[in-house]
């Protein structure tokens, strides 16, 4: 039944009355996303919309929500701060939109999630996770969307796509759902170099789902995590996954737009990252307007 | 281990060799000289020799003479100060023994020249800035670097005994001789974790004073680097002196851009004569902007796809030299005088043959990057092909706004079809 979020998502927006997260928080609502609260501190008492409650902190949120589930617009200087208090207030799942954290901010946020995670883990209950920072979010068609994404692309169905890169997620979604093929869950993991959920534990999610069939896995250059993904693939992975890399004809040396997105003395090639899922057994897309037929050729 | 980080570079190291190493996680960088990053240096604690930056033959003369009075020897380094390493191979810097005379024959030879290292390519990079710098005698010279290693989310320093040359040819040549170890971000360094690295670089030789000023050297670097917001910090040499002192010769240092809202000090500290004025053009309009090769000129929303629509105009041109003229993501939150710059960028580059505009709307709305191609294209005269494939939200209304501009724009229906598009009007093949 998909992953990550679903109709039991109840979701906080924490920044809910600034622009982006006013704006995407109405989007969020009107595709049918249950939008039980929000959180800009000093806002605590108001209401957004004429419906939704404003609360001061995350933790007030939580007790008078029942919420499981937070997506943060909070701008740059204030997000890694917004991380924490989700998490600390026992939040499952946090998807961070905002791009621009500091990277130092980061590790301190990352640290404190894999010591929860740890935490969970021994003591049997629920691991939280941290979808981004700088990502698109997380999108189950027809049940919940949680981010920016245009939601009318989307189809309910049974592919499960993972990705780096926002729009390239889109092109994808757009292709699939051309081709008629509906999607199970979207997640978009992000472009910075730390955060939380890798590709590896998307894939995973997407291998244990019996609502996922197959999954499209969108990398770029930089950093080692689609040789990860790779690896999992060729040990555990049942499921077709289709592939495909941005960057094969990026220079060396020069930061492709995302803080992750670079090759240099050699490492983080398209070439390599290609080769290691192709021995994986997953089938690489020629071009970016072959990953839905790439994956449409191992369904059928 | 991958290769450590190279001075001025950035890159992606991956794990898998042997001994484990950091992979450097980059963010767009704010780069400054050796003599702003010894400033810093200064500010935290770390020992740096005693100097001058000069900005004339003048100015460089005085230095010496001050730095004479100051330090009670005449000996003084003449330093270029270019962004690029390799600056000592390269001659831009010298060693003046006899004092303020010799080193302003040095800054004579050494401003304004083009320096040439293995990083600033065979063009050079003319130096406008001096550093004149306390000569120190030492007795060894080490290599101690820090960066974000992305694979265990942590700060690594990196240490070796082989300092003062290429340190990647060490980590490719010899890697054992190279030490790392990982700062937890919520304790922070350990005093034990710089003892690691003090006696694994057999500091104790020079004295039990040297291995405690090397580790009060490490603690003040981590707070610098946590501090100041780095992504990347280098000390090559770190000096070893007769008296046992630690000292940092040399300081390479880099920003993560992400952290300049609370640094407002780093816009002074940039140098504009060190970045490319096209990119810097771009980055001042918060645009995304790299110059390649090619001649397809390409404006895409998000970092992804963009180099996607490099990658699919490569491969559909490759047999008819069509290639990307350049990488720019416009962005998700890009008004339409945003665009309308990128566009504007676009049409004035005179290798631009055809121009792709591939968005995919999500934030980004079809209509703000008709309006601004449309405003661009008014202004500045559109004389090339133009191909546009717009999805995504208002994408019905973007295409209104296109095909009511009366230009002559060529609809492409996916990506596939904007790249054969794109290659047939470069090459004038079939319409």
């Amino acid at each position: 039944m998909s992953i990550l979020v679903g109709k039991h998502t109840k979701l906080i927006v924490q920044g809910i009355t600034g622009g982006a997260g006013s704006f995407h928080a109405k989007q969020m609502i009107e595709y049918g996303t249950r939008v039980v609260g929000g959180v800009t501190p000093t806002r605590g008492g108001e209401t957004f919309e004429g419906k939704v409650p404003v609360f001061d902190t995350v933790n007030q949120a939580v007790k008078a929500t029942g919420a499981n589930a937070s997506v943060i617009f909070v701008p740059p200087p204030g997000a890694a701060d917004a991380i924490l208090e989700a998490l600390s207030a026992g939040i499952e799942l946090v998807i961070a939109i905002t791009e621009g954290i500091p990277v130092v901010d980061m590790l301190g946020v990352r640290r404190v999630l894999e010591a929860m995670q740890a935490e969970a883990r021994a003591s049997g209950k629920p691991v939280p996770r941290l979808v981004g920072p700088n990502c698109p979010g997380v999108i189950t068609p027809d049940q919940c969307k949680i981010g920016i994404m245009p939601g009318h692309i989307h189809k309910a169905g049974h592919v499960g796509v993972v990705s780096r890169s926002g729009t390239l997620t889109y092109e994808a979604v757009g292709q699939l759902t051309a081709l008629g093929i509906g999607q199970s869950t979207c997640v978009g993991i992000g472009g910075d170099p730390v955060s939380g959920m890798d590709f590896v534990d998307v894939l995973e999610l997407f291998q244990a789902d019996p609502d996922t069939h197959g999954v499209i896995m969108i990398g770029e250059i930089g950093g080692g995590a689609e040789e990860r993904g790779a690896q999992y693939i060729k040990e555990k992975m049942t499921k077709p996954v289709a592939a495909f890399i941005a960057g094969t004809t990026a220079p060396p040396g020069k930061r492709m737009g995302h803080a992750g997105a670079i090759i240099s003395g050699g490492k983080g090639t398209a070439s390599a990252k290609i080769d290691a899922l192709v021995a994986a057994g997953a089938k690489v897309a020629p071009t970016p307007s072959d990953m839905a037929t790439t994956l449409q050729s191992m369904m059928s | 281990m991958g290769d450590p980080p190279r001075q001025g570079d950035v890159y992606v190291m991956r794990e898998g060799c042997s001994p484990p190493g950091p992979t450097l996680a980059t963010v767009r960088l704010v780069k400054i000289h050796e003599y702003q990053g010894k400033q810093i240096f200064a500010k935290y604690g770390v020992p740096v020799p005693k100097g001058y930056p000069a900005f004339s033959v003048a100015e460089a003369e005085t230095a010496a003479k001050k730095l004479a009075t100051e330090t009670g020897s005449p000996v003084v380094v003449v330093k270029a100060q270019i962004h690029a390493g390799g600056r000592g191979k390269g001659g831009g810097v010298k060693v003046a023994k006899g004092g303020a005379s010799e080193a302003k024959v040095l800054a004579e030879a050494i401003l304004g020249m083009q320096l040439v290292t293995h990083q600033t390519g065979p063009e050079g990079q003319k130096v406008k800035r001096l550093y004149i710098e306390q000569g120190l005698e030492m007795v060894a010279e080490m290599y101690l670097g820090m960066v974000v290693d992305r694979d265990s989310r942590r700060i690594a320093f990196m240490a070796s005994t082989e300092g003062g040359v290429e340190i990647e040819k060490v980590a490719e040549e010899t890697p054992e001789k190279i030490l790392t170890v990982y700062v937890d971000p919520i304790v922070g360094l350990s005093a034990f974790q710089a003892r690691e690295l003090a006696f694994g670089l057999g500091l104790m030789t020079y004295g039990k004073e040297t291995v405690a000023k090397f580790v009060r050297l490490m603690s003040a670097l981590y707070e610098a680097f946590t501090k100041e917001d780095c992504s990347l910090l280098e000390v090559n040499p770190l000096a070893i002196l007769k008296n046992g002192d630690v000292v940092a010769l040399d300081a390479k240092v880099t920003f993560d851009d992400n952290a300049s809202f609370r640094h407002k000090a780093w816009s002074d500290l940039q140098d504009k004569d060190e970045e490319d004025p096209i990119e810097l053009e771009a980055a001042q309009a918060g645009l995304n902007y790299v110059s390649l090769d090619g001649n397809v000129g390409c404006l895409v929303n998000g970092a992804g796809l963009a180099m996607a629509t490099m990658d699919i105009i490569k491969h559909a041109g490759r047999a008819h030299g069509v290639a990307p003229a350049n990488f720019l993501d416009v962005g998700g939150g890009a008004t339409q005088e945003q665009v309308t710059k990128a566009f504007s960028m676009i049409l004035k580059s005179p290798k631009v043959k055809a121009i792709f505009v591939n968005i995919f709307g999500g934030i980004m709305k079809c209509d703000v990057i008709a309006n601004g191609v449309v405003a661009a294209a008014k202004e500045l005269g559109l004389k090339v092909p133009l191909v546009v494939r717009l999805e995504g939200t208002n994408v019905e209304l973007g295409r209104k706004i296109l095909s009511e501009s009366g230009l002559a724009i060529q609809a492409a229906t996916t990506m596939a079809d904007g790249a054969k598009k794109i290659v047939d009007a470069v090459t004038g093949g079939a319409k």
